[in-house]
């Protein structure tokens, strides 16, 4: 995997994961992907590909849309990272998973939180997307199932409710 | 009993909730106390004698498990029709990227280290990469003639058409491979214990396959293999047979260690050496009389099986009898064959040799019209199946299907009358072109043939004290919606909400055999099934005399809890039985091929810009019969799916060969569609019914993979005037092609074809 992390020492690494303070010893160069996966069990973040390309693997690093698999963890160190589990309690879902349950927004699933978390970004930039703001702000996610469009669906309909409350 | 409607509703995704929170759990989401990580050492060669395996010594190999074709306790090979495969390679290679030795350990960096430290050293053979070289027999790579599978149709007498007919028609068309692409790559995990035997987690669509080649692999009775069917993410064919050769390894490993072992591939290495959908070469030869019909042809059909036969004798098949389309064939002879070459066996992908055939076929019939000097509207609408006529396989067409009226009808959703009108004036002038194609199409629902007879499924439905139903089908879900359709007709058959009916993990030892998730075939089907043993749990409870035929769900409850309380549990199976109406003869390929076939008129709208040279596909029609439609959010996601798919078949998705091994296994450099490639994609149902089908319903999942490429490509021929009769078109194609052209006027570019 990555030269670096065989010859470097573990480094302790603190950042707030979903509003929580936490704390590990981690590689630096170990990438985020695997550190939310396997040492805080965060397995919402998916790895489709590896390189960047998929997007299954997005969370939110301060308030930016990144590819975790490309994430040194040690880059990760002081910031804030949201994953798929902080965007909904137990009870509620956030408006963008109604409706992406209701339109047909998922379909095998694989794709699903980081395409959420791809169309959280995009309404947090832009509360009222035309339908090419959608397909541009969510190039960078691929879906195999759906063909997009009950994607594009979800997002207007979650967009347009935010926008009524 | 005054239920509501539960069949034809969207009701939300059975395992929606988890998907959209991340819940979901798939196969690398599971860890088990103690668990290795496996890997696979692969053949570097096309085609090979092993003549030493080395162990280098930068690696500790007393930390590792290390297993060979030698530690295979059963039989060294993966069961599924010839069982040709082996599991591990032993003593030859026939692709690269064959599996030649497991190793696992805990740490998988360790383990990728440890891969790289094996060196095989082979003898080289002669190896064979295209289906021209196989035919020509010069190398023999498998059997006496290189030929995995052939099949031939004749009906009528063609030989006999060619002095009567108006016009000769020829063509040649090809398909590549493509790669399925699920975003979830493979993945398995293993275990083995002495007294409970083998079991398997993994993502698959067919436990039962699964669940076979594991017996003959580790020499288990049945009750000592287990398969249990994780959330899958996504599969569309590519998780029907490789998932037994990674299970195997798991298993392998597993057994040797004794303790849980997780194999879960990366993207290069599942697009590197699992299997992808056939490439194809189709020649049409038809006799046309001078009003347009069809009098007779032939039609050569041959696919790139690769290195095993695995499942290609039935891929062929199907694209076989699909050959022949929606029209009328009075005669014809269809000669189809898969040939082996050194590559990775080619495998299941959504169509399963249907998209490539009839992507000849809807291209061909646009050259008919244009020899014939018709528009392709004509020459469709002229030869069009119609009921109480037979298709190629002689199969009478009972169903009221009008496809004039279905053509009618997206004709005018897609405006193409007047498109394609104003686009001809508008093409005159400017770079970008623009273009509009049609294609008509069938699908086949179910296996072919006798092969329902041969699956002979059973489902179960359970009923618990608290009266919540529970399905038991091994049919599994990646996605198409399995849970949600079955749990609906389920619910509807017994007269409760949608809420009270759950679904079984799929788990041998837990779901009966509903035969594996393939070939369009579980709504229909296993739906049928899941409807009559729904029914069976309120005949009991009737019988028993605990519920009158009305009833409310609480009365429901209480006649579950009683009948349990008395008789420990409540089940009811349903096994299938074949309809008395379906004859099939398999040795002259001849009769029903299927018990319904779905229906589809699919219109795209292109542009190619000549400054680039790339294809937009700006709009796209698609309409389809498919019977009672179960869920209209899910069958119309379906649809548009298997479209982006189709799009990415036709425009996008091109595998590199080099010496019969994927050159751009990434998803950097193979390229799927994005969110800015797809048009609109507009679905629209119509729904005739089909008596063997739950409610009426066809299977849908793989029909709409096979119109779009041959809609598109037929729309830039209309926009450029120039003949593609080979997929994928990509911009570097167009460009061959146009410039050649312009370079030298009176030389046709190849792609234009000979007809």
């Amino acid at each position: 995997m990555n030269p670096i992390r065989e010859t470097s020492a573990k480094c302790e690494v603190s950042f707030l994961v979903n509003g929580k303070e936490t704390k590990l010893l981690a590689h630096p160069m170990e990438r985020l992907l695997d550190v939310l996966r396997n040492d805080l069990g965060l397995t919402g973040a998916k790895e489709g590909c590896g390189e960047g390309e998929c997007g299954s693997c997005s969370v939110l690093l301060d308030g930016m849309l990144v590819n975790s698999c490309l994430v040194p963890v040690a880059q990760a160190s002081g910031a804030s990272i949201v994953t798929i589990e902080g965007i909904s309690t137990h009870d509620s879902m956030n408006p963008l998973q109604e409706a992406f349950l209701e339109c047909g927004g998922s379909q095998c699933g694989i794709c699903t939180p980081g395409m959420i978390l791809g169309a959280v970004h995009l309404l947090q930039k832009n509360p009222e997307p035309a339908p090419a703001d959608i397909r541009e702000g969510l190039a960078g996610n691929l879906c195999r199932c759906t063909g997009y469009m009950q994607i594009f669906e979800a997002v207007t309909k979650a967009a347009q409710r935010r926008v009524a409350k | 009993m005054n239920a509501p409607h539960i069949v034809g509703e969207s009701v939300p995704r059975k395992e929606g909730r988890d998907k959209v929170t991340g819940a979901a759990c798939y196969v690398d989401d599971m860890v088990l106390p103690g668990m290795l990580h496996g890997a696979t050492v692969r053949s570097s060669v096309a085609r090979g004698k092993i003549k030493n395996i080395a162990f280098g010594p930068s690696v500790d190999w007393n930390e590792f498990v290390i297993v060979t074709a030698k530690d295979i306790p059963g039989k060294n090979c993966i069961s599924l029709i010839l069982d040709d495969q082996p599991c591990l390679a032993s003593d030859t290679v026939n692709h690269s990227e064959e599996p030649i030795l497991l190793l696992a350990h805990a740490d998988r960096h360790k383990l990728r280290k440890a891969v790289e430290a094996v060196s095989i050293e082979y003898e080289s053979l002669p190896s064979v990469h295209s289906m021209e070289e196989s035919e020509r027999q010069s190398t023999i790579i498998w059997g006496s003639d290189n030929t995995l599978k052939s099949y031939l149709i004749e009906k009528g007498d063609v030989d006999s058409v060619w002095k009567n007919a108006a016009h000769i028609v020829e063509g040649e068309y090809f398909t590549g491979a493509q790669e399925q692409l699920y975003i979830e790559n493979n993945g398995v995990i293993a275990s083995f214990e002495p007294e409970h035997g083998v079991t398997v987690w993994g993502s698959l669509q067919c436990p039962y396959y699964v669940h076979k080649a594991l017996l003959a692999l580790c020499g288990l009775p049945e009750d000592k293999v287990r398969v249990v069917q994780m959330e899958t993410g996504g599969a569309f064919g590519g998780k029907e047979e490789y998932p037994s050769m990674i299970a195997g390894h798991a298993a392998l490993l597993a057994i040797k260690s004794g303790k849980p072992v997780k194999i879960v591939y990366d993207r290069m290495e599942d697009m590197v050496a699992t299997t992808k959908r056939h490439p194809s070469r189709t020649r049409h030869r038809t006799a046309v009389s001078k009003d347009g019909k069809i009098l007779g042809g032939e039609i050569e059909f041959t696919i790139d099986g690769g290195a095993y036969a695995t499942l290609s004798s039935v891929v062929l098949s199907r694209g076989t009898i699909h050959a022949g389309g929606a029209y009328y064939w009075p005669s014809v002879r269809i000669r189809a064959k898969a040939v082996a070459t050194n590559t990775p066996p080619h495998g299941a992908f959504r169509g399963f040799g249907a998209p490539q055939s009839l992507f000849a076929l809807e291209r061909h019939m646009d050259r008919i019209a244009q020899v014939l000097g018709i528009s392709p509207i004509e020459v469709r609408r002229r030869n069009f199946l119609k009921p109480g006529q037979t298709t190629t396989t002689e199969q009478i067409i009972r169903e009221n299907i009008d496809l004039n009226h279905l053509l009618d009808r997206a004709l005018e959703l897609s405006d193409y009358d007047a498109k394609k009108k104003r686009f001809a004036a508008e093409n005159k002038n400017g770079i970008r072109k623009k273009g509009i194609g049609i294609a008509a199409f069938l699908h086949g629902a179910g296996f072919t043939g006798s092969g329902e007879r041969y699956l002979d499924s059973l489902v179960g439905v359970e009923a618990g004290a608290d009266g919540v139903v529970r399905v038991l089908v091994s049919s599994a879900e990646f996605g198409q919606g399995t849970n949600t359709v079955l749990c609906q007709i389920a619910a509807e058959a017994l007269g409760l909400s949608y809420e009270n009916v759950a679904i079984a993990q799929p788990d041998t030892s837990v779901v009966p055999n509903s035969g594996p998730t393939v070939a369009s075939r579980t709504a229909m089907i296993v739906g049928k099934l899941v409807q009559s043993a729904a029914k069976g749990i309120k005949q009991t409870l009737v019988k028993a005399g605990l519920l009158c035929d009305d009833y409310t769900p609480e009365q429901f409850r209480s006649a579950c809890r009683e009948y349990i309380a008395k008789h420990g549990a409540l089940k009811s199976y349903a096994r299938y039985e074949a309809p008395g109406d379906v004859y099939w003869d398999d040795e002259k390929y001849r009769g029903e091929a299927y018990a319904a076939f779905a229906w589809a008129v699919y219109v795209a709208e292109v542009t190619v810009d000549l400054t680039t040279y790339s294809v937009t596909v700006d709009d796209f029609v698609a309409l389809q019969e498919i019977g009672k439609v179960l869920n209209p959010v899910l069958a119309e996601g379906q649809i548009i799916g298997g479209v982006a798919q189709g799009i990415g078949f036709a425009l996008y998705e091109k595998v590199v060969w080099q010496n019969g091994r994927m050159l751009n296994n990434q998803m950097t450099n193979y390229i799927m569609p994005t969110s800015m490639d797809l048009p609109p994609i507009r679905v629209f149902f119509e729904e005739l019914g089909n008596i063997h089908g739950a409610h009426g319903a066809k299977g849908i999942g793989e029909l709409p993979m096979d119109g779009p490429a041959p809609a598109i490509v037929n729309a830039v021929e209309d926009a450029t005037g120039f003949r593609f009769d080979s997929i994928p078109l990509l911009p570097e194609d167009l460009f061959e092609a146009l410039r050649d052209d312009s370079a030298d006027q009176d030389v046709p570019s190849p792609a234009r074809g000979t007809a």
